[in-house]
């Protein structure tokens, strides 16, 4: 059954969920094999949690905990960027209606969160992300392009690995007990 | 953990007077205007008011330090990698060349790429004191209904408000499970490869995100109980109503953006203040 | 009380959607305006999901099968929506941090106003009168952080009464309290029933700490069926607890230990007015014939802890110049109010915060220095929360990973498993999903995760918090046996029949010092230790005077005694 897109339930879910996303935002950050860049976890907080209540609840996690997270680390949104965050939020949490299957029944639709996540991270990073610091900031093109494709592939490697991860997990706890004999 | 999250400590200046949804409007006003030009004497008069501002509302250098030093790193990374993808882009906005010196062929030092990397610069760090000054003056249940107020859902204004609610509960959680994960033998170092990296972060996220979905069901059945949502509007108690000063301040501000609109269409006609012609 | 009922149950039955079989049968039930009900039953009797029928959560948010009638206010609760039924009846739920959703109490306490449009001016008055009526007019820009339990479920309440609703229901409102304030959230809700007379219903199954205050009947349930509805002396006095697997009040308990046939006018529903009606000669009886020698111990050390200081922020002392000792094979409860310094302590000693100055000794080697890694292998340390340790979805896995991260080979991995899930009771479930088990047994799982490591101790944040009697038995049960094939255990804890059952002695933090290190029964007899860790004294030590027994501590013991004796003899 799927939840209403405003309901309590996804409000509070993106409430939580928009917590986690700072604290892994802020305090966890996984090295990637390129020097001085990390790669972002929090990204599949959000992937995940739009995955389970839907696109709203999805963006509103990464736009508020991006901005959030910048406010509290740098004194000041990087709006380019907070705004591409919730693109690509929201746009992975299109996965949630477009799965072919339930995954509060137990069987996770890992294709159609793949091509979702991958439309976002590709929309957010190439697209919105830079045309938005070439905007406002002028910045040049060569950069916040190459900048956009280098965050492009690592958030969707992290979307996939860690939200692909997260949601066969939940997966598994959906499961009916009737399969199981004991030992 | 006693770190407590938003130090926004409760001092009386003009400034933290000021109702939130004021700091909110002027907040988004000056930083509006930031954003809309490339013009260095506006950016300038800009950055002055803040300093300005943050002196008022007496905001403690040293709670700020690590922020700045932040984005000083931010930024100068930003200046060279610029100069490194495009070391001529000043000249090509600006149409003209004055050369300093090169370094290569490639690589030359004009006075209109300095001209234009230190305009950036201006504008990313004007805006700094601006988010302090907010975020340090404004009482963290003022900003829900501020946003509310400013025309964003009330419900989207709940989530902020939860995140900022249950921020310090996600935060103490992460850091015992993390510890609980490490007694055994989880490795957190960088010691090992990327996969391995992100394999290990998942015990930690599976017993995080797990049990933080448990609470969201606990925490909509008590809002569920208490009548969230029953209406498509809602009151907050935690708004103050507007006086003279916060009606004085949002002129200004508003004054301020429109000054910058009319410099950018009107007098420079364009994004960018030229002083080379 | 010939009014009409507020309340009224009309043999109804629910059934929800993913179940089987109904959860309630038949449900006749009348509750008058202005009564107090205390709801009493073991856990998966069907009480919780009695409340959620009452406060509309079902059919609202939980989905079933209803048949029959429930009216509140002559309203039929299937035909409401929860926000009309919210007006009604105002619900306190267990957790008092997931009920906290404001950022301070005087929004918390405003948030249903906040949702009725209410305006400002009119807001901040019921507010702030609200506020007072439960003493927290002082905190209203407090945060949820800084608060004390107690004070937490007092906005709770403050929340939920500003609607001004006729009904107050209450779910389990002692669980995540310690004794001394339990006893005093008790005595808050019995003065607004006085003041107010409000129909006030508790669902709770510590009966002995709701009885503290008179209510004026109890209902049990069972089975999803009404198996009582008497005065509470009524139930005390026949035996429907005990058979139903709910704690008795201890006094009780012991009288009947002593053979004396309660019936309900000795009052036994208070032990303050509790007359024995003569039959003081027979708890005498009962002490001298069953009392016996405590066995001392004579164990070796295992751990040292020794002048242990600590502070944040170097300024306030968490610890002050700690000292005590471990013995082997022991199991010791660590005791104390919230903030006294005691998960700081147990932090300590596994790893997860440096002490300031003090030495930590684990048999002669000083583990000071150790990392949390290696400080994981010989001293394991358990959550509250079981789901906070769970990281892999089948149980193999789970108990494997610590082995597995250790690069022990898949072989000996396998041996020790296996061994230890055959320890834990765990074996029949050895290619289950985690997801698949109750709290009880995850909770197990990870008990078993820990002991897997073969550490030399393993400490337990809290293990029964918020657990009925079933569940606390069986966990304890299983620490006990644990204990048994020599375990070295420490307990954090501030429950007090686990003390007084489980573990022999207690160490006493106040204020980050330690105030007493005796046998838990002595804790319990002891006025200023009592009040220092925020306890409650015993019922025990009030019966015993009352039968003119001089050895109160001797008395306690011998009950003690006599319970583990009868656990035994069930298993």
């Amino acid at each position: 059954m799927k939840k209403s897109l405003f309901s309590t339930k996804t409000i509070v879910a993106t409430g939580l969920g928009g917590a986690l996303f700072m604290v892994l935002f802020m305090f966890v950050k996984v090295p990637s094999p390129i020097p001085e860049t990390n790669l972002q976890i929090a990204y599949g907080i959000s992937a995940f949690f739009g995955l389970l209540f839907g696109p709203i609840a999805g963006g509103l996690i990464a736009f508020i905990g991006h901005a959030l997270s910048d406010f509290l680390s740098y004194g000041s949104p990087w709006w380019s960027w907070v705004v591409a965050s919730g693109v690509a939020g929201a746009i992975g949490g299109m996965a949630y209606l477009k799965s072919k299957t339930d995954i509060e029944q137990g069987e996770f639709d890992f294709k159609s969160f793949i091509i979702w996540n991958v439309i976002a991270n590709a929309v957010a990073w190439v697209i919105v992300a830079p045309v938005l610091d070439i905007v406002i900031y002028a910045e040049p093109v060569n950069l916040v392009f190459t900048q956009g494709i280098v965050a492009f592939i690592m958030d969707a490697i992290v979307v996939i690995v860690v939200g692909g991860a997260l949601a066969f997990a939940y997966a598994k706890t959906k499961t009916k007990e009737g399969s199981l004999s004991k030992k | 953990m006693k770190t407590k999250l938003f130090s926004y400590s409760q001092l009386d200046t003009f400034i933290h007077r000021l109702s939130g949804l004021t700091k909110l409007i002027c907040f988004l006003l000056l930083t509006s205007s930031v954003m809309l030009t490339f013009d260095i004497r506006i950016i300038f008069g800009i950055m002055i008011l803040s300093i300005i501002l943050f002196r008022i509302a007496k905001v403690e250098f040293k709670k700020v330090k690590l922020m700045f030093i932040y984005v000083f790193i931010f930024l100068i990374t930003n200046f060279f990698l610029t100069f490194l993808f495009e070391p001529l882009y000043g000249v090509e906005i600006y149409g003209t060349c004055h050369e300093l010196f090169r370094i290569s062929n490639r690589y030359i030092v004009t006075l209109e790429q300095l001209f234009y990397q230190f305009t950036k610069f201006s504008k990313y760090l004007s805006v700094i004191p601006l988010g302090l000054i907010f975020f340090f003056t404004t009482n963290p249940s003022e900003f829900a209904s501020s946003l509310n107020n400013v025309g964003v859902s009330y419900r989207a204004c709940s989530a902020v408000s939860l995140t900022l609610r249950y921020f310090p509960d996600v935060q103490r959680d992460y850091h015992t499970i993390s510890l609980a994960q490490q007694a055994r033998g989880v490795e957190m170092s960088n010691k090992e490869k990327v996969l391995k990296r992100l394999k290990n972060m998942s015990n930690i996220l599976i017993p995080l995100i797990f049990s933080t979905l448990d609470r969201v069901e606990l925490i909509t059945n008590a809002m569920d109980l208490r009548g969230y949502g029953k209406h498509s509007k809602r009151t907050w108690y935690s708004y103050r109503k507007l006086n003279k000063n916060d009606y004085l301040s949002i002129t200004i501000c508003a004054l301020i953006l429109l000054f910058t609109l009319y410099m950018r269409f009107f007098v420079t006609k364009s994004l960018f203040y030229n002083p080379f012609i | 009380m010939q009014k009409e009922p507020i309340i009224q149950f009309k043999d109804f039955t629910f059934q929800y959607f993913a179940q089987s079989e109904p959860t309630l049968y038949n449900i006749d039930l009348n509750i008058y305006p202005g009564e107090k009900i205390l709801i009493v039953g073991p856990s998966g009797s069907g009480k919780s999901t009695l409340g959620h029928c009452l406060n509309g959560l079902i059919p609202f948010a939980y989905k079933g099968k209803i048949h029959g009638s429930l009216k509140v206010k002559n309203i039929e609760t299937k035909d409401a929506n929860i926000f009309k039924l919210s007006k009604n009846i105002g619900t306190v739920l267990q957790d008092a941090d997931g009920q906290f959703v404001g950022l301070n109490v005087g929004e918390d306490i405003a948030f249903s106003l906040e949702n009725d449009m209410v305006e400002l001016s009119i807001m901040k008055e019921k507010v702030m009168k609200m506020a007072s009526i439960v003493d927290m007019e002082n905190f209203l820009n407090s945060s949820c952080h800084e608060l004390s339990g107690g004070q937490k479920q007092r906005v709770s309440l403050a929340g939920v009464m500003v609607d001004d609703v006729d009904i107050l229901l209450f779910d389990e409102p002692l669980a995540n309290l310690d004794p001394a304030t339990g006893k005093v959230a008790i005595e808050l809700i019995d003065d607004i029933h006085k003041k107010t007379n409000k129909t006030i219903i508790i669902i709770e199954h510590r009966i002995e700490d709701v009885l503290h205050c008179d209510v004026d009947r109890i209902i049990v349930i069972d089975e999803g069926r009404i198996l009582m509805d008497a005065s509470s002396s009524e139930v005390l006095a026949s035996n429907i607890l005990s058979e139903h697997g709910i704690r008795e009040p201890l006094y009780v308990s012991a009288c009947k230990y002593a053979n004396i046939n309660i019936n309900a006018n000795m009052h036994p529903e208070n032990i303050d007015k509790f007359d024995l009606q003569n039959n003081e000669y027979k708890l005498r009886k009962w002490y001298n014939n069953a009392k016996r020698k405590q066995k001392e111990n004579n164990n070796e050390s295992i751990l040292k802890v020794e002048h242990l200081n600590f502070s944040y922020d170097g300024v306030n002392k968490v610890l002050d110049d700690i000292n005590f000792e471990i013995y082997e094979h022991e199991m010791v409860a660590i005791v104390g109010k919230n903030g006294a310094g005691k998960s700081t302590l147990s932090k300590i000693i596994v790893g997860f915060e440096n002490p300031d100055s003090g030495n930590l000794i684990l048999k002669d080697h000083d583990i000071k220095n150790m990392s949390i890694k290696q400080r994981g292998e010989v001293i394991g340390y358990v959550l509250q929360n079981p789901n906070q340790m769970i990281c892999k979805t089948m149980i193999y896995d789970e108990v494997a990973l610590g082995l597995r991260n250790m690069g022990i080979s898949e072989e000996e991995i396998k041996q020790r498993v296996t061994k230890t899930l055959k320890i834990c009771g765990l074996s029949p479930f050895i290619d289950w999903p985690i997801s698949a088990l109750s709290y009880g047994q995850k909770k197990r799982v990870t008990i078993a995760s820990i002991l897997v490591l073969e550490p030399k101790i393993i400490i337990l944040d809290e293990p029964t918090a918020g657990q009925d009697y079933y569940h606390y038995s069986e966990i304890m049960e299983f620490l006990k046996s644990l204990n048994e094939q020599g375990q070295t255990i420490i307990l954090i804890t501030h429950d007090m029949h686990l003390m007084l059952e489980y573990t022999k002695r207690a160490i006493v933090l106040a204020n980050g010092k330690k105030i007493a290190d005796n046998l838990a029964s002595e804790v319990l007899i002891n006025d200023e230790w009592i009040k220092e860790a925020n306890l409650n004294k015993t019922s025990l030590y009030t019966l015993a005077k009352k039968a003119d027994i001089d050895d109160a501590l001797g008395f306690i013991n011998t009950f003690i005694q006599q319970e583990k004796e009868l656990r035994t003899y069930e298993n």
